[in-house]
């Protein structure tokens, strides 16, 4: 068996007296979506934090296509590979798309601290920068200011920042959330053509895009995984009823 | 096209600032000479800080220490190079210099080693943290400075005979305005050609947001700390023209105020717009030397310009002339 894109092994992380994650050990294998759910407070803000670099696990290991990444920083693991959307798009809003993007492509491309060749003039950076536009569909509106974009473009910019890196696993945190129905399907098509790409580990409310995008969903309770499996095993799952879908 | 407004406007205020020391100098005034080198010098200290302050984010209450650490670099060397005394004896004998040029690489290389370990430890912290870090770390080097006999401690010290440039008699004002205006534009040049630079967009972004930064793969720490160092040395170049402007170098120069008039400079210019710091030394220099001379009360004035300035128009004089600053 090859190694997951993503694994993460017996995370645990404690504020004070309440377990934020319990024990948490889940992978992302090539060529899946894998959906992490769970109610509010559940814990996956914290487990993402984890993954992604912000928050220091108290024990447990993340890995990154086999390599052991738990003692990497942010931007380090971005850089290895692993891309990453915001549950509140967090990009530079009075740059425009293109520079946003070219950021990402920049750090993929070499080193930050070059200091006279123009970026504007960079083919390379702006080229990768308009490819990873239009593979989200916003090719042409590389040159407006992120600020006026729509919520969802605004959306899409970040996964192309995201697929700008070269990503081996990405980290999508909400991507639907606030997207009309048109706009979390365009992003539904759009996350399924990615997977072949780079496998992604959805957190996500919509629950008909999960059962309709993920190929394993994994739910958090209370800082646990309380089930994890294919799509309809978890629907089926009668304690995931009860602690999550609300019934009994 | 803001942009080509903005360009436009930049070039009209050197050419203003050029255009009035030849018409001083014409004019036999030699005084109005040395005010505009005095805008100059104060202007690219302002330039400097603009990097930290306007494009990284950066709000140093420090910079002082880089210009007064400049300015000593200058005070120091001129001063051995006036008794004949080396520098230094041991391990390796170095002897004093009345030279610009290498003058302003030991100001240069002093201020970039003072700014690497400042900024080390305070770009650590962020927001009023950092303010009060850098503030203290300047008023540190201020206290070290008045309280070192050597080198005139508390009374400053003076230089007697201007230092020298290549084909230049810096004696004449017109000459040490053009030494100042050069000194200006390169460092304009340099900061214009940083920012569109990788590096630039790298600092820019972790201005204006370091949680995207660090997600592109770009750890902010090093970037800032690189650019607080550039920042440090275009501030320490500026702080060695000074003390040869003046012939005097005392522990004014560190002082806590110079850094609040740096900030001025920036804010009453436009912050982050290129020649902002200029276009605020200018009307700084301008109201001093004016209404300073009508009445003693003139900081009042430029404090309710400042005020004008940050509650009415944020782009100060530079927003007021080219619109809103714009990124491509």
């Amino acid at each position: 068996m090859t190694e997951p894109a993503l694994a993460v092994e017996g995370l645990r992380k404690a504020f004070g007296g309440l377990t934020a994650t319990d024990d948490v050990s889940l992978d992302l294998r090539a060529g899946e979506i894998h959906a992490l759910i769970g109610p509010n407070g559940a814990g996956k803000s914290t487990l993402i934090g984890q993954i992604a670099g912000w928050i220091a696990p108290d024990a447990g290991r993340v890995r990154l296509a086999g390599r052991d990444v738990t003692g990497l920083g942010v931007a380090e693991r971005a850089r290895l590979g692993l891309g990453r959307s915001f549950q509140v798009s967090s990009l530079a809003a009075p740059l425009s798309a293109r520079r946003n993007v070219m950021l990402a492509a920049q750090a993929r491309e070499g080193s930050s601290f070059r200091f006279w060749r123009q970026v504007r003039r960079d083919r390379a950076l702006v080229a990768a920068a308009e490819a990873a536009l239009a593979r989200v569909g916003l090719a042409g509106r590389g040159n407006v200011p992120t600020a006026e974009l729509s919520h969802g473009e605004r959306r899409l910019v970040e996964v192309a920042c995201a697929l700008a890196l070269g990503p081996k696993a990405l980290l999508l945190d909400e991507p639907m959330a606030g997207l009309g129905a048109e706009g979390s399907g365009a992003l539904a098509d759009l996350l399924e053509t990615l997977k072949a790409e780079a496998p992604i580990l959805l957190v996500e409310h919509d629950m008909d895009a999960v059962f309709r995008l993920a190929d394993r969903v994994s739910v958090l309770v209370a800082g646990r995984v309380i089930a994890s499996g294919p799509v309809a095993e978890i629907r089926a799952d009668p304690e995931v009823r009860r602690a999550y879908l609300g019934e009994d | 096209m803001d942009k080509t407004r903005e360009m436009v406007a930049s070039v009209v205020l050197l050419a203003a600032l050029a255009g009035a020391a030849l018409w001083a100098d014409a004019a036999g005034e030699p005084f109005y000479v040395n005010l505009a080198s005095r805008v100059a010098i104060l202007g690219l200290a302002g330039v400097g800080l603009n990097l930290a302050l306007g494009f990284g984010g950066m709000v140093s209450f420090g910079h002082a220490a880089f210009f007064g650490l400049g300015g000593y670099a200058c005070g120091i060397i001129a001063w051995h190079a006036g008794n004949y005394e080396p520098i230094l004896t041991w391990p390796f004998e170095v002897e004093g210099t009345d030279r610009m040029p290498p003058i302003w690489g030991v100001a240069a290389l002093v201020c970039g080693l003072a700014a690497a370990a400042i900024g080390a430890l305070s770009l650590r912290t962020s927001g009023v943290y950092f303010i009060m870090i850098t503030l203290a770390f300047a008023q540190m080097i201020y206290w070290f400075a008045i309280s070192w006999p050597a080198y005139g401690g508390e009374d400053g010290l003076s230089i007697y005979v201007r230092n020298g440039f290549p084909g230049l008699d810096t004696y004449d004002a017109l000459s040490f305005f053009g030494i100042a205006f050069g000194a200006l534009l390169v460092a304009l040049a340099v900061s214009g050609r940083l920012l569109g630079s990788r590096f630039g967009a790298a600092l820019t972004m972790a201005r204006l947001n370091p949680v995207r930064l660090a997600t592109a793969g770009i750890d902010p720490f090093p970037v800032r700390l690189t650019g607080f160092v550039i920042s440090a040395v275009i501030t320490g170049w500026a702080g060695a023209l000074y003390a040869d402007l003046n012939g005097f170098v005392s522990p004014t120069m560190l002082s806590w105020h110079l850094s609040g008039e740096l900030i001025v400079f920036v804010i009453l210019g436009g912050v982050g717009r290129l020649v902002g710091p200029v276009a605020g030394a200018a009307a700084y220099v301008l109201l001093e030397t004016f209404v300073g001379g009508a009445t003693e009360r003139w900081p009042l004035i430029l404090g309710l310009a400042l005020l004008g300035v940050v509650l009415f128009a944020r782009g100060g004089i530079m927003g007021a002339l080219a619109g809103r600053a714009r990124h491509d």
